[in-house]
């Protein structure tokens, strides 16, 4: 039980990313690689800055900032030098692994003895639930402001400007600042992803983002999955199924390791899943 | 209300395939006026419209709005003045959202998007009163995706939206093109009601003849890149449609 609560758990952490990868890859159609880079940056600076001993809630604005700077940045080199976004993720992406070290210091840096963002909430005598407890509603208000800011005005706009960009250019949108300003609330959604994910397991590892953009895609394609099942329509019914996609993902995944499959084996446990969840729907609809 | 000065648009250039779209074309569009554009294929009407809309920037000459300087102004910052009905149906729309939220945006379109929510009753309420204006009872499904609809009816449901915010300029570029010709008239007559109506600037590309002598009241016919002919509104009210199809031969 308890294993399958860390990976419910798991699911909520990254679910912050999830949405962020929704709003790229659902909504802009880009597939957005600098997540790698910008889940480790969100987990470095909660690594140095809780070890400086600032408060946990100083540290959510500052992991935001630089989430968001490492977005735009890929969103500068893809609309202002009119590279291929996916290029454009890898290069952010690569540069991020040598500023990520440089601010860690370190390869890897333990969060034992700090004041954790789920150290706050603790109406449950077992201390998973607990934190199960500050991730949800963590994650829920994250949800909140993305869910209203994608009905608003903004919102509509933005989500016109990766369905049609001729109607959204005649509309008076600029479709250029408006992919930047998707990428850069994207990558800072997943920055807080990171910001969670090193408290939860008490640690920041350099590498602990490699690959991570794939279990971020895996959760979208599970909600996309989900939304074309039962034809929602509404944004903020979307966004809750993409949420619970990353839940779904992590339970998956788990079950996987629980029957007896080498750790080590992990990554490419994920990368046949994410596979799987692509092409099952394609065979199904091509017989031929 | 459109002025361009000496327009000289030319792609490719100094390569062998050097096209000279626009040559040192001069024109100017009287406030409220309905300029049909004619040529063959290749004769750039059409450039001449990316030219005005922003779409294209001329190699050389001046593009004025409302005596404004727009030359250097991206498709963006034109739609201040311009709303489009472009050729393909698909392109003036939004196919994934809802008609309520592609007709927020049109509504929207000179101002800034704000991250407040807009869409509530009260504007519902307008864009169906709008809508039922059309009698193609659409205004029943404004919560459907716009995907949803047929060309037809979203090209007319583009028209619309082109009068949800202030308007100076109508640029039509084959609107019916795509469309049956059922479908096509609906569409001219909605225009023409419109441009009358919002009494706009109008400026429309056609292939059809018959609807370049029914509507507008200016015609132009380009070839080659130049102005062949430029009939007001009176030489275009005595214009014969027979006489017409002669100008391409």
């Amino acid at each position: 039980m308890e294993f399958y609560l860390t990976a419910i758990m798991l699911g909520l952490c990254l679910s912050a990313m999830a949405l962020g990868i929704f709003i790229t890859m659902k909504i802009f159609g880009i597939p957005d690689i600098t997540t790698d880079g910008s889940y480790t940056l969100g987990a470095v600076i909660t690594a140095v800055l809780l070890t400086a001993h600032l408060p946990v809630w100083a540290i959510i604005p500052i992991v935001i900032v630089a989430g968001a700077f490492a977005g735009s940045l890929t969103g500068i080199i893809h609309t202002q030098l009119k590279i291929d976004a996916l290029l454009a993720g890898i290069l952010v992406m690569t540069g991020l692994y040598s500023i990520n070290l440089t601010i860690l210091g370190r390869s890897n840096v333990p969060l034992l003895n700090v004041q954790s963002v789920f150290s706050f909430i603790h109406p449950f005598s077992n201390a998973i639930y607990n934190e199960a407890l500050t991730g949800l509603i963590f994650v829920f208000i994250l949800y909140a402001i993305l869910g209203y800011l994608l009905k608003t005005d903004f919102g509509i706009a933005m989500r016109a400007t990766g369905n049609s960009a001729s109607m959204t250019r005649a509309l008076g949108i600029n479709n250029n600042a408006m992919k930047i300003t998707g990428l850069a609330i994207a990558n800072a959604m997943t920055a807080l992803s990171g910001y969670l994910v090193a408290q939860y397991q008490n640690f920041t590892d350099i590498n602990m983002g490699i690959g991570i953009v794939i279990t971020g895609l895996g959760s979208v394609l599970i909600g996309d999955a989900l939304i074309k099942w039962f034809n929602l329509r509404s944004i903020v019914a979307q966004l809750l199924v993409v949420l619970t996609g990353s839940i779904v993902f992590q339970l998956v995944l788990a079950f996987t390791l629980s029957v007896g499959v080498d750790p080590n084996l992990l990554k490419l446990v994920t990368s046949v899943m994410v596979l799987l969840i692509v092409s099952i729907p394609r065979l199904r609809t091509n017989p031929a | 209300m459109i002025t361009l000065q000496n327009i000289q648009k030319v792609f490719n250039k100094g390569q062998v395939n050097q096209v000279v779209a626009l040559n040192d074309v001069s024109l100017h569009i009287n406030q409220g006026e309905f300029v049909v554009l004619i040529g063959s294929n290749g004769s750039g009407k059409t450039t001449l419209l990316n030219v005005i809309s922003g779409a294209e920037i001329p190699s050389t000459g001046k593009v004025l709005l409302s005596n404004t300087d727009v030359t250097n102004f991206p498709e963006y910052k034109r739609s201040q003045w311009i709303a489009r009905v472009f050729q393909n149906p698909l392109s003036g729309t939004a196919p994934d959202l809802s008609i309520l939220d592609n007709f927020r945006l049109a509504a929207l379109r000179t101002t800034r998007k704000k991250p407040v929510i807009g869409v509530n009753a009260a504007f519902k309420k307008i864009v169906q009163d709008r809508i039922a204006t059309l009698g193609m009872g659409l205004e029943n499904k404004v919560e459907q995706p716009m995907g949803t609809l047929s060309g037809g009816q979203r090209q007319a449901l583009t028209l619309l939206m082109s009068v949800m915010d202030h308007t100076d300029i109508l640029l039509l570029d084959e609107p019916t093109a795509a469309l049956d010709p059922r479908s096509a008239n609906i569409i001219l007559e909605t225009a023409d009601a419109l441009v009358k109506e919002y009494k706009l600037t109008a400026v429309l590309v056609t292939h059809n003849l018959k609807d370049a002598h029914q509507y507008g009241n200016r015609l132009i016919q380009m070839a080659e890149g130049k102005i062949l002919r430029d009939l007001d509104a009176s030489a275009k009210g005595s214009l014969q449609l027979p006489g017409m199809f002669g100008w391409f031969s």
